[in-house]
């Protein structure tokens, strides 16, 4: 049969192409980068659109100063962003602790390359989980978003851009090289009219920090914004960082009961039934969704609970799956990362299994499969013996 | 002179008054220079930033009563290159250390002058790093003693000025402390300059580099620091071995092509407005 011409909407998308058009259509209009491999094209991608646009495209020197660049434009009023791959993203850690501390509301992008150092540039991997949460040097909020297709790509980025304005806070799009690069057909809207973002009108004693909105630089009385513990005008507390300890309680809370994060933080696939959970993201909860209808092929109930939003780690929704599974199989690109919460969160209601593999390789859904249907068969061994 | 007739309070946050600095310290006489200057043109401060890094430098942002923006330790051109793109029509001005923009920020000063980004630099150079406490910096004189040089430098010093006109800045000027009258008139001409723009003044740290090489008080380092300087004969050998000379005055003025308005011409080629008439 051959297609009605127009009837099809869709096109052939690359991952990091949906990163950019997913950014334009969360209100991007500035990006700053540096090129790395596997991230490149979401650069290229926006060096194309945002000068049509009106919007602001620079190539820094380094991935330091792009994410520099990234924070200033904030506070010039930009919707910001920038995207790079693990060792960028290890350069960007000191600044990311500065946009936390000043709630300068970003989106971070790391397309994950096998690591550590140089590592393995063309290959995935999910080896920055750890990094993402605790990379940068002190506590903060955090918000990391994953994405397994290229739709999830366009829609993960939107929505880090509502998050990192709705709570002030750099949010971090967590994917990695095969779904940076790989192609898929999708329908994306066309990207909205280019308008720049609108703030509140403040007054001299209004608070800049806390639990208020976000208001760049000449748009009203002057601003202070530091790096330093500081008070809610913005000026430095030296001897007791009371106002900066609450203001990452406050955003803590307010991500964690955020309803557009409770409804986006899993998805679940054949989990209602099931006596195995496979915890898995990114590029290995594609592997995972295959690995679930392998196993009930094999009559084995398995189930897949699809982490969309990693950090803050949904301890509740974990706790619930365990009181109904008997087992839950972790497999992750890492040696073993998101695993860590997850034990924490489970606390030992059902068993986990870590699958691991970190050689820039895929877990394929076999892999998976027969992970899971050994650890179900040796625990079966295990309770008879 | 140039304070005559100015509220140049106006433009100071005298409720953080007295300053985290020394007594001594040259910083006091650039950042009253600062707030000269922007008397001088009575600039409105809710249109101005100004972008400090790490060190005692650094704190600037908080003393001058404008916009302000104390980032991490190198990158404040870096901040002050995105801000200054995401909103041209702001005055952007950047202070920073030698070591702050020489060492650890290096890169970013050769490229924001590569660009000739509207931006100017304030560029504090006492030669060593005060903030923790005396420690060797790039543009610590050969021979000095710091705590991290104890029986003197033998690393080659940066010449803030050079590097400045290698790497593309379109306004260069160097001035002392000493010179506390002309300090505004420079970072006035610097602000005044659409590109990038560099005034180094070299200012004094009595308490780590005036005591470790023994120079004696303020007034002994600002005699020396005006010795030190061209058109002054270096009084001692020594110390002209140690320090050499170094030239003050304007190196460079001249006009190129901005940055944000060569962004703005590109954007416009592709049909895009990016809002700079």
């Amino acid at each position: 049969m051959s297609p009605t011409p127009g009837a099809n909407k869709q096109r052939l998308v690359m991952g990091n192409e949906a990163v950019a058009l997913g950014a334009i259509a969360g209100g991007c209009d500035f990006f700053a980068g540096y090129p790395i491999t596997p991230a490149t094209e979401i650069l290229e991608e926006m060096g194309k659109m945002l000068p049509a646009r009106g919007g602001v495209f620079l190539q820094m020197e380094d991935e330091l100063s792009a994410i520099a660049a990234v924070i200033g434009a904030a506070w010039g009023g930009a919707v910001a962003m920038t995207a790079t791959s693990g060792p960028g993203f290890s350069l960007m850690q000191e600044n990311l602790g500065y946009a936390s501390i000043t709630q300068t509301p970003c989106v971070i992008v790391d397309a994950q390359r096998g690591g550590p150092s140089t590592g393995l540039p063309t290959l995935a991997s999910q080896g920055d989980v750890m990094q993402a949460r605790f990379g940068s040097h002190g506590d903060r909020p955090t918000l990391v978003i994953t994405a397994s297709s290229v739709n999830d790509c366009y829609e993960s980025t939107a929505l880090a851009f509502r998050m990192a304005r709705k709570h002030r806070l750099p949010v971090v799009l967590l994917i990695d090289a095969v779904v940076a690069h790989m192609r898929e057909p999708v329908e994306l809207p066309p990207p909205p009219p280019p308008q720049k973002a609108s703030y509140p009108k403040i007054e001299e004693d209004t608070p800049r920090f806390g639990d208020v909105p976000f208001v760049p630089f000449g748009h009203g009385p002057v601003t202070v914004v530091t790096g330093l513990s500081h008070q809610a005008n913005g000026l430095a507390e030296t001897q007791r960082g009371v106002h900066t300890e609450q203001m990452m309680r406050t955003t803590i809370q307010n991500i964690l009961s955020d309803p557009e994060i409770r409804r986006s933080w899993v998805s679940a696939y054949q989990l209602d039934d099931a006596e195995i959970a496979i915890a898995a993201y990114g590029i290995t909860a594609r592997s995972a969704r295959e690995a679930v209808d392998v196993l009930r092929e094999d009559g084995i109930k398995a189930g897949l609970l699809d982490l969309k939003v990693l950090w803050p780690f949904p301890n509740q929704i974990l706790r619930e799956t365990a009181d109904k599974v008997s087992m839950i199989v972790v497999p992750e690109l890492n040696l073993g990362q998101i695993v860590l919460p997850l034990k924490a969160a489970v606390e030992g209601r059902a068993e986990v299994h870590s699958l691991n593999l970190a050689d820039g390789t895929l877990l394929t859904p076999e892999d998976i499969a027969e992970f899971s249907a050994k650890q179900r068969k040796s625990t079966k061994e295990a309770a008879n013996a | 002179m140039p304070r005559l007739g100015l509220d140049v309070d106006q433009y100071l946050r005298t409720q953080v008054l007295p300053t985290v600095w020394c007594p001594g310290c040259g910083n006091g006489n650039t950042v009253e220079g600062l707030a000269t200057a922007f008397a001088r043109m009575d600039v409105d401060p809710t249109q101005v930033v100004v972008v400090g890094g790490i060190g005692c430098s650094g704190r600037t942002p908080f003393y001058v009563k404008t916009n302000a923006m104390h980032t991490t330790h190198g990158r404040a051109l870096a901040y002050a290159t995105g801000l200054k793109m995401a909103q041209p029509k702001l005055t952007v001005v950047v202070t920073m250390g030698d070591g702050d923009a020489l060492a650890i920020g290096g890169n970013h000063f050769i490229h924001a002058a590569r660009r000739n980004i509207d931006l100017t630099v304030i560029l504090y150079n006492n030669g060593i790093y005060g903030m923790t406490g005396g420690q060797e910096a790039p543009t610590t004189p050969l021979g000095s003693r710091t705590t991290t040089s104890l029986t003197g430098s033998i690393e080659r010093t940066f010449d803030t000025v050079e590097i400045a006109l290698a790497a593309g800045a379109t306004y260069v000027a160097r001035t002392t402390t000493f010179d506390m009258q002309e300090i505004p008139l420079r970072i006035e001409e610097a602000i005044t300059h659409p590109g990038f723009a560099v005034v180094e003044v070299l200012s004094q740290c009595p308490t780590y580099y005036g005591r470790l090489n023994q120079i004696g008080d303020t007034t002994d380092m600002l005699v020396w620091e005006r010795d030190r300087t061209e058109g002054l004969p270096v009084k001692m050998a020594n110390r002209q071995e140690l320090l050499g000379e170094l030239k003050t005055g304007v190196f460079r003025n001249e006009k190129s092509v901005e940055f944000t308005k060569a962004y703005s011409d590109l954007c416009a080629r592709v049909g895009g407005s990016y809002g700079l008439s």
